[in-house]
């Protein structure tokens, strides 16, 4: 029973919440990475675009939600996601085409690319703000649990409850779909093949005459996808706050650099790894401890590793030793 | 034809010179609030109290003959003190005020005391700067303060908490020297009642994920969690985190959570949660709501009713001193806030300022029933609220 109740704490705490951040920011990571090895510069807009695509996501949910429509025990939000995947779409290419087109035709190097992203990020910035403003914004509907910690007590008459949101079970959900599809792209489709062979050889892949502006407009798609369905997932997670998006960048590129810039498989196992390390080095296992301990015996501190200050120096912590150490990330990426 | 001219725009030069003699001397007064930042949206009640303060003793035209004030707004941002700083000098040196009703957070407040308000002599009356390391901050008599420290808010939260039965905490707190210095002095306050405070810990504003915070103070368990942040910002984080996880069911909220976003947020998901805030029930509160609601906004919002009386108070205090200048009545606001004299409600700012020309003294109560103490703040009156039902609801007055 003890060991039960050891084991329920710590996936309450520790394990799902821990899954789903992952997945979220893996999500977010997959997209920076795609940019990084297709059109080779870190995406500072990223975190924008998520706030973008989710915003677009919201209205449309009000509106479908005053219209009296509704998915029963799954948010509403996923009604208006391909909507939302659609008009961020559309502002990406947009992006493309008056902002990054010019840097192409100029071969202007990587350094410049980043600097302009900047510049995007700063006018989505403003333009998710003059829409729907800077408050937070809650629009998760239907079912709020799956299975929620009351009801998990009363069902095993364990002491420790455990909590599964809707939320964290369709982030991991869609997260698996979302990376199953993209992989399946990627390796199996002629298109996916062009992208992957115009990220290893630029020069190579335009004399075998792939067309590069389709590359990289599908690239953008598929990014606008990602980002948009990422942003969607945290802000039924947790909730839509222009602010808080703006700061997902740190995480997500940390994710995508230890995993190793470019290379897919990392950016999901870099969003884990963030994820994990954030949430279980800084939690106190003096529950945990107790229950599994012999007779009363119930430790002095918290048995906490860090402080939860120091969750930021974590990740980064690991992100350093991964650049010391192996500077093309975890799975092998391009160098930075 | 440059006879005419020259006539004409001498006639424009008299005119005008009377124009300015019939409305007497005008003044303005700084009002730096954080209208973006985390309290953004507190500030609009606020700045709106202190601006009905400013109007109606403007209106009255009693203040040293005729003088009219007009409220100019700056944005403390709550956070960013360079820019709070930057506010601050464009009110002193561009629009030349000649005091200021602010800023809101601690940390802004301090920054713009000592590297802006100092250094020109300005007065500062802040209406919600709350934290205990103010009382002892050097400030050459140019800070008041109409709210009360945190030192006085984690004493009285202590006595709630005690009250309800409850004396093993969590508390978590904001990273910045509002939350630290509650934090401490509710830890302090709480553990000398007899009280056990599991763990404090620190959490950050605008971070994408709080369950390792939410972890650590589950496993230091507790039978509350005091949520000594913002509704704006991490503090509703915390508060989702740990109903999603079952780790804390009931919490109390200190006086940056007690907002309508709160319910909003969390409905009747905190039930039975309940907190303070600075309020009254003093008479005066009653009337100042009444005069925010005819105004068109809503008096119960936090530290709005703080805003009028800061304004209030200091050109009650220039009324008192017979001049402008920050220098001459910063010594008079602890005269015309405290007994003796004739107690002034809100709406009576009017009579206030005809017994101070005629030479009386006056004992400001306004809507927050001042009272000040020490260093020159508010003494202390908190309002208990509880959630009931997924409304705030006024559990009583201390």
């Amino acid at each position: 029973m003890d060991f039960l109740n050891a084991l329920v704490t710590l996936l309450n705490f520790v394990i799902i919440p821990a899954t789903a951040y992952g997945a979220q920011l893996a999500l977010g990571a997959l997209g920076v990475t795609l940019i990084y090895g297709i059109l080779r510069f870190s995406n500072f807009a990223h975190g924008d675009t998520m706030a973008f695509g989710t915003m677009v996501v919201i209205l449309c949910t009000w509106g479908l939600q005053a219209l009296g429509v509704s998915l029963g025990p799954l948010p509403t939000a996923l009604l208006a996601l391909p909507v939302g995947i659609a008009v961020t779409g559309l502002l990406v290419i947009a992006t493309d085409r008056t902002v990054y087109r010019f840097y192409r035709a100029q071969k202007a190097k990587p350094v410049i690319y980043v600097i302009a992203s900047l510049g995007v990020m700063f006018i989505m910035n403003g333009i998710v703000r003059f829409i729907i403003g800077v408050d937070d914004q809650r629009f998760a509907d239907g079912e709020r649990f799956i299975i929620s910690a009351r009801t998990f007590r009363e069902m095993t008459g364990l002491d420790e409850g455990l909590a599964f949101r809707t939320s964290q079970g369709l982030t991991i959900v869609v997260a698996v779909i979302a990376v199953a599809l993209l992989f399946w792209f990627l390796n199996r489709t002629r298109t996916g093949k062009s992208m992957r062979a115009f990220s290893d050889n630029e020069d190579l892949a335009l004399l075998s005459g792939i067309n590069p502006e389709r590359v990289v407009m599908i690239t953008w798609l598929i990014v606008a996808a990602l980002a948009t369905t990422a942003g969607v997932l945290y802000g039924l997670d947790k909730s839509f706050k222009p602010f808080t998006y703006f700061q997902l960048l740190l995480p997500i590129f940390a994710a995508a650099i230890v995993g190793g810039l470019g290379n897919p498989v990392g950016a999901i196992l870099g969003g884990f790894v963030i994820a994990f390390s954030e949430v279980g080095v800084t939690y106190a296992f003096r529950k945990v401890v107790t229950y599994l301990a012999p007779g009363e015996w119930e430790p002095e501190g918290l048995l906490q590793l860090l402080s939860t200050d120091y969750k930021f120096a974590v990740s980064f912590g690991i992100l350093l030793i991964v650049l010391l150490f192996r500077p093309t990330g975890i799975m092998k990426g391009k160098s930075v | 034809m440059k006879k005419i001219l020259l006539a004409s725009a001498a006639t424009f030069a008299l005119g005008g010179a009377a124009m300015a003699d019939g409305h007497g001397n005008s003044i303005s007064l700084g009002v730096i609030l954080g209208f973006t930042g985390p309290l953004e949206s507190l500030a609009p009640g606020m700045a709106q109290g202190a601006e009905m303060a400013i109007a109606e003793v403007s209106d009255s035209g009693l203040l040293l003959d005729g003088t009219t004030v007009t409220p100019v707004r700056g944005d403390s941002t709550c956070i960013d003190s360079s820019a709070a700083n930057a506010a601050a000098e464009r009110l002193i040196t561009s629009d030349g005020v000649s005091g200021i009703v602010g800023a809101d957070c601690s940390g802004v407040t301090t920054s713009i005391l000592t590297n802006v308000a100092m250094p020109n002599g300005m007065v500062m009356i802040s209406p919600s700067a709350t934290s205990p390391a103010l009382s002892t901050l050097e400030d050459n008599g140019l800070f008041f303060r109409t709210a009360p420290s945190d030192a006085r808010q984690g004493v009285v939260m202590a006595e709630i908490i005690m009250e309800r039965g409850i004396d093993t905490v969590a508390v978590t707190y904001t990273n910045n020297d509002y939350g630290l210095g509650l934090a401490n002095s509710f830890a302090a306050a709480f553990e000398a009642a007899g009280g056990t405070v599991t763990l404090v810990a620190a959490h950050e504003d605008g971070r994408a994920d709080y369950s390792a915070e939410v972890g650590a103070l589950a496993s230091a368990g507790g039978d509350a969690l005091v949520v000594a942040g913002y509704v704006d910002q991490g503090g509703s984080g915390i508060i989702q985190a740990a109903l999603d996880t079952g780790a804390f069911e009931t919490f109390v909220f200190p006086d940056g959570m007690v907002s309508q976003a709160l319910v909003d947020n969390f409905g009747s998901d905190i039930d039975g949660s309940f907190g303070q805030n600075p309020g009254t029930d003093s008479d005066g509160a009653a009337i100042y709501q009444g005069m925010a609601s005819e105004a068109g906004f809503d008096g119960t919002s936090p530290f709005s009713a703080e805003a009028y009386d800061a304004a209030a108070l200091i050109l009650l205090a220039m009324q008192a001193a017979g001049s402008t200048n920050p220098g001459d009545y910063a010594m008079h606001v602890m005269d015309v806030a405290n007994a003796p004299g004739e107690p002034i409600l809100p709406g009576e700012l009017a009579r206030g300022l005809e017994l101070l020309a005629a030479g009386q003294d006056i004992d400001y109560v306004g809507a927050s029933a001042v009272e000040l103490i020490g260093a020159g703040e508010s003494a202390g009156n908190y309002r208990e609220i509880e959630i009931e039902g997924g409304e705030l609801v006024v559990a009583g007055f201390r």
